[in-house]
């Protein structure tokens, strides 16, 4: 370890909840006003709803403060009232789609859909108790170790349940949903963390080995052939993911996360050219064999020639909004198709502009570099990639789905983090931040006298178990 | 490992910041491009939800928008719709608009630079935009009796102020309602702009300025101004008037309407040949000048522009390119490839009504924003000098002995000398001909000028002339904007 780094670990220990508590006042302060302005400029009058609404978020978040000072008093303060923000706002922007929606029914004689955004609130209940049962459960993440392969295992077979026919459903062209009990699930979001586990686990024990240096090429160290084998398999693993579920964003989201951990814990960059390339070769074959893939990039290079294309509509709603957004409650977010999903986004950047929107993005990246902060200060390399990995996970979903509504890359179907309409990836993000906050909980918490058992015996441990 | 997470933070940010680079470029820079776009429903459903300001006669609204309890918050309603349809066109959700509502729409809906303050006044204030205000230069009297004098006809009229150019009326026949095309009935509008669109009676163009017709006998006020500016003519000049004119080139002759000499002479004077409208007088001056004299002429008096920009599809009118003899001869007389809109003759005599003046017609008085201060006054503007005021005097000298002596009779207005010339224009034998009148009054100081095309009068053809079909209706708006 650097010099450097030896500083973020000498950190005064303050458990700082005081701070937490603060800011999440602020943060449901915010969801609270934006979902009362929406009321007042769209249906004249404070709704009704606004108290199942404040009181539901609000103590929502407050029973996942007082877990964590109870049980994690040294967690990053800064996590949890970002999450609570980003969520709160996208609960108040699904409901005032579902308002502009119930608007355009009415005008066209039809009945409006029920409402998504109570459904939205229940799901952040469901949130918030695997929040807790992480917290609660999990006294200490380096017991994840042992489920190294378990979590593997978990992971591909999330990974490829949209595959099983009867099983898996096709929407808006992505085969990345299962339908079960009525219910759809995106099983892509579990996946996510199971993977993020099961790579660490496995880096701790390979990356030695996968640190020894090959050739040298333009000056960079490349990997020796023979150990070339748990790339491949990321990248065909990934490949599948784009062919058969045609889902780009889920694929780079895979191959991602294995690249950034497999660099970090070798801290070769070679690996990450490799993979790069590899990566952008297969996803050129794909382009030019599939006609799915090739679909989703020709909308993107020209998406205005798609009449009623969604990624159309939305920036169109997004220039709309110009700087600084027509205002809460005075755009039509409900123009444009899956306004409370995919392009939740694009509803924000209409009704809250380019300022808005930064504003979100800013709030993302607090939480990617928080997490990414927790892993520097984490003292086992498992703890660390894990961090690493999920908050990268992070910072990847929000580049791909935010990138595709904007129009930066070619739109694919992962879900907005915390905002966006959908189970799964509301209760899976909830799930990760409170694996993030277990985690940082260990790395500031002061370190007693004993002498911290090494990277290297755990590793073993968990070995010879 | 603690340095390659911290490169993989920079990294995070770099993707954080290209997000928002892209973001910028797109809601800062390239807002306006996608804005503009057709098939922004965004747009089209905002602009349609505001408070747009009224066109008004006067202080008398003839559009105006109203609060509805719908989404789109605003009906736009249209007093007597029919009558100034031409003018004011239509606003419609499902069809976009015409008229006033489409070259005056980013007044009308307070999104004009112009207005860029009062925006911004509103928005901090917490108002909703509000539009501006339009008033138009239209005479309610004599746009009624436009509409009135047009009735069970197709046809057009208008009128200008010969001083200013100000259009004083514009009628055009068969109308519609536009009321029916800016309701919120969406199915509704789409089957009545369907109807509309298919009528065989096209009710939806503007004869008055987006028809082009042949201005047969009123085109001699063109060629008359050629002869007497080219110095060679005074309006006693005598000229070769017979029953028939031999043509060069062609075994076809001229002949006079009435298959008759001109006045009983074969030698009439200029005035005389105007006073009963003669074929072959004309024809033969028309010959004589040459068609590169007459283009230039009616080049001056506005034909080869669209001289109104207040209005979409403003027809040119036109002098053919290079006729031989006897086409020179035929569009002497208003015939042949010769074309021109209502508006157009209605320029011409107004040239002739102000000293030889032509004056640049306008519609658009002023625009107000909502709080009442005027936004821009249109000033009057000269379009061109026709002919010198001398030779103005003598055209309206000849014209005032048509109405007094000649064809133009019916167009006589008590105690008010009017000015004037008929029209006739075939086309071919299969339908009626195009009655036309174009007049001015009073003719010493001339208020108003006016130009009447009747294009299917539903009535004998042997009935046809300008006198008896379109005069009338002249004489009635001269009367209304004359205060008689």
């Amino acid at each position: 370890m650097s010099i450097a780094s030896t500083s973020v670990i000498q950190i005064i220990p303050r458990t700082r909840r005081g701070v937490e508590l603060l800011l999440l006042v602020i943060a449901i302060g915010v969801s609270v006003g934006a979902y009362v302005n929406i009321g007042i400029t769209v249906q004249d009058t404070v709704p009704a709803s606004t108290g199942y609404y404040a009181a539901g978020i609000g103590l929502l978040a407050v029973i996942a403060h007082l877990a964590l000072r109870y049980r994690a008093p040294y967690a990053d303060p800064v996590l949890l009232p970002c999450a609570v923000l980003l969520n709160g706002l996208g609960v108040a922007m699904i409901h005032r789609v579902d308002l502009g929606l119930a608007v355009v029914a009415e005008a066209n004689g039809r009945t409006p859909k029920s409402a998504a955004a109570p459904q939205q609130i229940t799901w952040t209940a469901v949130g918030i108790v695997l929040f807790l049962v992480v917290i609660l459960v999990i006294r200490d993440h380096r017991r994840l170790q042992a489920l190294t392969y378990t979590a593997g295992l978990a992971g591909l077979v999330l990974l490829v349940l949209p595959l099983i026919p009867g099983l898996g459903v096709n929407l808006n062209g992505a085969r990345i949903w299962i339908r079960l009990a009525g219910m759809s699930f995106q099983p892509g979001e579990f996946a996510k963390i199971c993977l993020v586990v099961f790579f660490a686990g496995y880096l701790v024990v390979k990356r030695d080995v996968l640190t020894l240096a090959g050739h040298r090429f333009l000056g960079l160290d490349l990997p020796r052939a023979r150990d070339l084998g748990p790339i491949g398999i990321a990248w065909v693993v990934s490949l599948g993911v784009l062919v058969f579920e045609s889902d780009l964003g889920s694929s780079l989201l895979f191959f991602g996360l294995f690249l950034f951990l497999l660099y970090v814990s070798t801290e070769r960059a070679g690996w990450l050219i490799i993979g790069g390339l590899l990566f952008a070769g297969g996803a050129y074959f794909a382009y030019q064999t599939f006609g799915h893939v090739h679909r989703r990039v020709t909308d993107w290079l020209d998406p205005w020639a798609i009449d009623g294309g969604q990624v159309k509509l939305g920036l169109m709603g997004q220039a709309w909004g110009g700087i600084l957004g027509r205002g809460l409650g005075q755009g039509h977010p409900e123009a444009t198709l899956y306004a409370q999903s995919d392009m939740i986004i694009s509803s924000f950047a209409e009704e809250l502009g380019l300022t808005g929107l930064i504003a979100i993005i800013l709030i993302y990246t607090l939480i990617v570099e928080r997490g990414l902060r927790t892993a520097l200060g984490c003292r086992d390399i498992f703890g660390k990639l894990i961090a690493t990995g999920l908050a990268m996970s992070f910072a990847l979903q929000v580049f791909v789905i935010v990138g595709g509504v904007t129009g930066l890359i070619p739109l694919t179907g992962l879900a907005t983090p915390f905002m966006a309409l959908g189970g799964t990836s509301l209760v899976a993000n909830w799930a990760i931040i409170a694996l993030l906050l277990r985690i940082s909980d260990q790395a500031r918490r002061p370190q007693t006298p004993a002498a911290p058992v090494s990277d290297e015996t755990i590793a073993m441990a968990v070995q010879t178990q | 490992m603690n340095s390659a997470i911290r490169r993989l933070a920079v990294a995070a940010i770099i993707l954080m910041l290209a997000l928002m680079a892209n973001s910028t470029y797109l809601q800062a820079f390239r807002a306006n491009e996608i804005n503009g776009r057709n098939d922004n429903r965004r747009v089209r459903d905002s602009q349609f939800s505001v408070n747009r300001g009224p066109i008004l006669i006067g202080s008398t609204p003839v559009a105006q928008s109203k609060p509805s309890n719908d989404r789109f918050k605003f009906q736009r309603t249209y007093a007597s719709g029919p009558t100034y349809a031409p003018v004011t066109g239509f606003y419609s959700y499902v069809n976009g608009r015409s008229g006033i509502e489409l070259t005056m729409n980013s007044e009308l809906n307070g999104s004009d630079p112009s207005m860029a303050f009062r925006r911004i006044i509103d928005v901090i204030s917490n108002r909703p935009q509000q539009g501006g205000s339009v008033t138009l230069t239209v005479n309610a009297a004599a746009q009624q009796a436009a509409y009135d004098g047009l009735a069970g006809k197709t046809g057009a009229v208008v009128a200008i102020e010969p001083k200013t150019g100000r259009i004083l009326a514009m009628g055009s026949r068969p109308s519609y309602d536009p009321n029916l095309l800016a309701s919120h009935d969406l199915d509704k509008v789409g089957a009545a702009y369907k109807r509309l669109d298919g009528d065989k009676s096209r009710p939806m163009s503007n004869r008055a300025v987006q028809e082009l017709y042949p201005p047969g006998s009123t085109f001699k006020l063109v060629t008359a101004a050629a002869a007497l500016s080219s110095g060679k003519y005074t309006p006693e000049t005598k000229v070769k008037s017979p029953a028939e004119l031999p043509l060069p080139q062609t075994t076809t002759p001229l002949v006079n309407e009435d298959g008759k000499n001109c006045g009983g002479s074969n030698n009439a004077t200029l005035t005389i040949a105007l006073r009963y409208s003669c074929n072959t007088a004309y024809g033969s001056v028309g010959l004589e000048l040459g068609p590169d004299a007459l283009r230039e002429q009616a080049a001056k008096f506005g034909f080869g522009e669209r001289p109104l920009d207040e209005l979409s599809g403003v027809a040119a009118s036109q002098f053919p390119g290079d006729p031989n003899a006897p086409q020179t001869a035929q569009s002497a007389i208003g015939q042949f490839d010769v074309r021109a809109t209502p508006l157009q003759m209605a320029m011409v005599a107004a040239g002739i009504a102000n000293k030889g003046e032509v004056m640049k017609p306008y519609l658009v008085q002023n625009v107000k924003s909502a709080d009442l201060k005027t936004v821009s006054e249109t000033k009057p503007e000269t379009l061109h000098q026709a002919v010198t005021p001398e030779v103005a005097a003598q055209l309206t000298a000849m014209m005032v002995d048509v109405v007094n002596n000649g064809t133009g009779r019916p167009g006589t207005i008590t105690n008010v000398q009017v000015a004037g010339k008929t029209g006739t224009a075939q086309t071919s034998k299969e339908r009626p001909p195009f009655a036309w009148f174009t007049a001015f009054a009073p003719a010493g100081d001339p208020k108003v000028a006016v130009a009447v095309l009747i294009e299917d009068a539903n009535i004998a053809r042997n009935d046809i002339a300008g006198g008896t079909l379109a005069a009338p209706i002249a004489k009635k708006v001269m009367e209304a904007v004359l205060g008689q």
